[in-house]
């Protein structure tokens, strides 16, 4: 049992899962009941990671974090330090492949409140922010607990990505899922095993946890 | 005393004028699609109109030349929407809680004085969804007033409950409306509705205000061919207008009816008119009257239909090509004199009933 991989892994997840819940709120409140030119290809591109092959987003998330790209330069000249195969850069990757999981719940979820409800908000004389915080928030929450949920279990259990901007470097970028993989090729297969179970336990508790939440949460 | 002209082009056209002053009903009748809703939330501010103005106790809430656009949180309405619109999270009494204007300590006080008020004591602690569809328009009402609003807005409040409900409502409206002082805006599509809750009515039709005026002018005295329709007028005719001397004639068909003198109306005019059923004046059989000398005509019933003690008698009047005349009697009317289908009653119809209005054939309407 690697117990640094877990380590990694349990932190990117954590990481990734508490900036996408302000993230991924901001971008699905500005997207329900909104309609302007371009927000198709908004919606669009949130979800692009959820059909491109892992490799492929890796691939050009890479190429973008090389000291020579703009993006790779940037964070250089900010921190001092490089993008690709560290941590950081393992989690701006993750947050841009968990996006789709944390937002399309709570974009689901905010249309679902009926428009009329957001405009008695107001005619109560509630301001738009008060509607946000007592009105489409506490509604909701089921969505919203739901993509945070789908975004830490996703950053849990992703590979392909990880493997092509992370690499395997122990306590920084070598997650559970590299861990288990590098096993199954020494031939380890108890560690393997013991990993694998740990992940399998961790989602399972994790989404039952989600459902009964959530199910307590409509019986209002 | 709240006052609304606005103009809009897209994307609901409108072109609409009324007032409506304090502790007064108002009630915007016209049928499905015809913009009532947008004229409310144009009120509320949930739309903006591209002109015009709307003024509510000398305060300006919208103004086009001016650049005035009050928000909705600015406005102080209290609104009743057609689905109500509780906040299915909170409980009856955090749903009026929200909209009280200042977050004091009586607010519990001020709750359960508003919940009286609707009739719904004892319910503060439950969810919209454990209520009846009464119970939930009445927290919809007590959520409108929660807010001391300068104006009151009702989008259809009784479509979403059932008829024995529905009664059991108007009554309650009814009451509650002598302790309220502020302009009280009742959209329907239903007359009857509006008949019974409103002091003025106010046709709109297409998106345009038709008519405004006390209700029983607006029914029985519609000012066009279009009000009229809208009212649903049930004995509509077209005439012509014969002045001879100084008395005022109308010719219908090959009957000359006598009218009372009016200088709207010029010899050899066309016009429409119209006459309220339960105007017209049955000849009794056992006791004549000195009415039957006005105007009078022989009908041959052609049908009859009772609902609530009031019967519709329909005949074809024979001096007028047969055109079909309704008739409302009561029903005890209807046996005295022993009415039936095929006989051959005599009616007349008194000059001051009748209404008439000016020919817009050029505007396109038929009859």
């Amino acid at each position: 049992m690697d117990w640094q991989a877990l380590q990694v892994s349990l932190l990117l997840a954590a990481f990734t899962s508490a900036i996408l819940l302000p993230l991924g709120l901001l971008l699905a409140r500005g997207l329900a009941h909104q309609q302007f030119t371009g927000k198709y290809l908004i919606e669009a591109l949130i979800v692009l990671p959820l059909v491109l092959p892992p490799t492929v987003l890796g691939y050009f998330l890479l190429t973008a974090m090389d000291q020579n790209a703009l993006m790779g330069q940037w964070f250089y000249q900010l921190t001092g330090s490089q993008l690709a195969f560290s941590f950081n850069g393992l989690l701006l990757a993750s947050l841009i492949y968990s996006l789709p999981f944390a937002v399309q719940p709570m974009l689901r979820a905010l249309e679902q409140i009926p428009y009329g409800l957001r405009e008695a908000a107001w005619c109560s004389g509630l301001s738009r922010w008060q509607t946000f915080l007592k009105i489409e928030l506490p509604l909701a929450w089921p969505g919203i607990i739901t993509g945070l949920v789908l975004s830490f279990c996703h950053t849990l259990g992703e590979f392909g990505v990880v493997l092509m901007i992370g690499g395997n470097i122990a306590g920084e970028t070598r997650t559970l899922s590299i861990a288990i993989y590098d096993s199954v090729l020494a031939f380890d297969h108890a560690a393997a095993q013991q990993m694998s179970m740990v992940l399998l336990l961790i989602a399972l508790v994790t989404v039952t946890l989600v459902y009964w939440f959530n199910r307590r949460l409509m019986q209002i | 005393m709240l006052s609304v002209n606005i103009q809009n082009d897209a994307p609901i056209p409108l072109d609409v004028q009324f007032n409506c002053a304090a502790g007064q009903l108002l009630a915007l009748v016209g049928p499905s699609g015809a913009g009532k809703t947008t004229i409310l939330r144009a009120i509320a501010g949930l739309l903006r109109s591209q002109q015009g103005h709307i003024i509510c106790n000398s305060a300006v809430w919208q103004d086009s030349e001016s650049g005035i656009d009050l928000t909705p949180q600015q406005r102080r309405v209290g609104i009743v929407f057609q689905d109500y619109a509780l906040f299915p999270h909170l409980t009856v009494a955090d749903n009026l809680h929200l909209a009280l204007p200042n977050q004091s300590k009586n607010n519990s006080q001020r709750i359960d004085k508003l919940l009286q008020q609707v009739n719904l004591p004892g319910l503060a602690a439950r969810y919209p969804s454990q209520l009846s569809g009464g119970q939930k328009q009445r927290v919809a009402l007590a959520r409108a007033l929660a807010r001391d609003p300068q104006v009151l807005l009702l989008d259809e409040p009784f479509s979403a409950v059932d008829k024995v409900t529905r009664r059991k409502l108007y009554i309650e409206l009814h009451c509650l409306r002598r302790e309220l002082a502020m302009p009280i805006v009742l959209v329907t599509h239903d007359l009857d509705e509006a008949a019974m809750l409103a002091d003025e009515m106010c046709v709109i039709h297409q998106g345009s205000s038709l008519q405004q005026g006390p209700v029983n002018d607006v029914l029985h005295r519609p000012a066009t061919l279009a009000v009229a329709r809208q009212v649903d007028v049930r004995n509509l005719f077209s005439g012509m207008i014969i002045k001879q001397k100084d008395a005022l004639y109308l010719q219908w068909h090959d009957q000359r009816l006598t009218m009372i003198n009016d200088d709207r109306f010029s010899s050899g005019q066309s016009v429409y008119w119209t006459l309220s059923p339960s105007k017209v004046l049955l000849h009794q059989r056992r006791r004549p009257s000195l009415g039957e000398q006005e105007n009078p005509l022989t009908g041959i019933i052609s049908d009859m239909i009772t609902l609530r003690g009031i019967t519709t008698v329909l005949m074809n009047i024979t001096e007028a090509d047969n055109a079909m005349l309704q008739m409302d009697v009561p029903e005890h009317v209807v046996s005295r004199n022993a009415l039936k289908i095929g006989e051959t009653v005599g009616v007349s119809l008194l000059s001051e009933a009748i209404h008439l209005m000016p020919d817009n054939r050029e505007a396109g309407i038929e009859l």
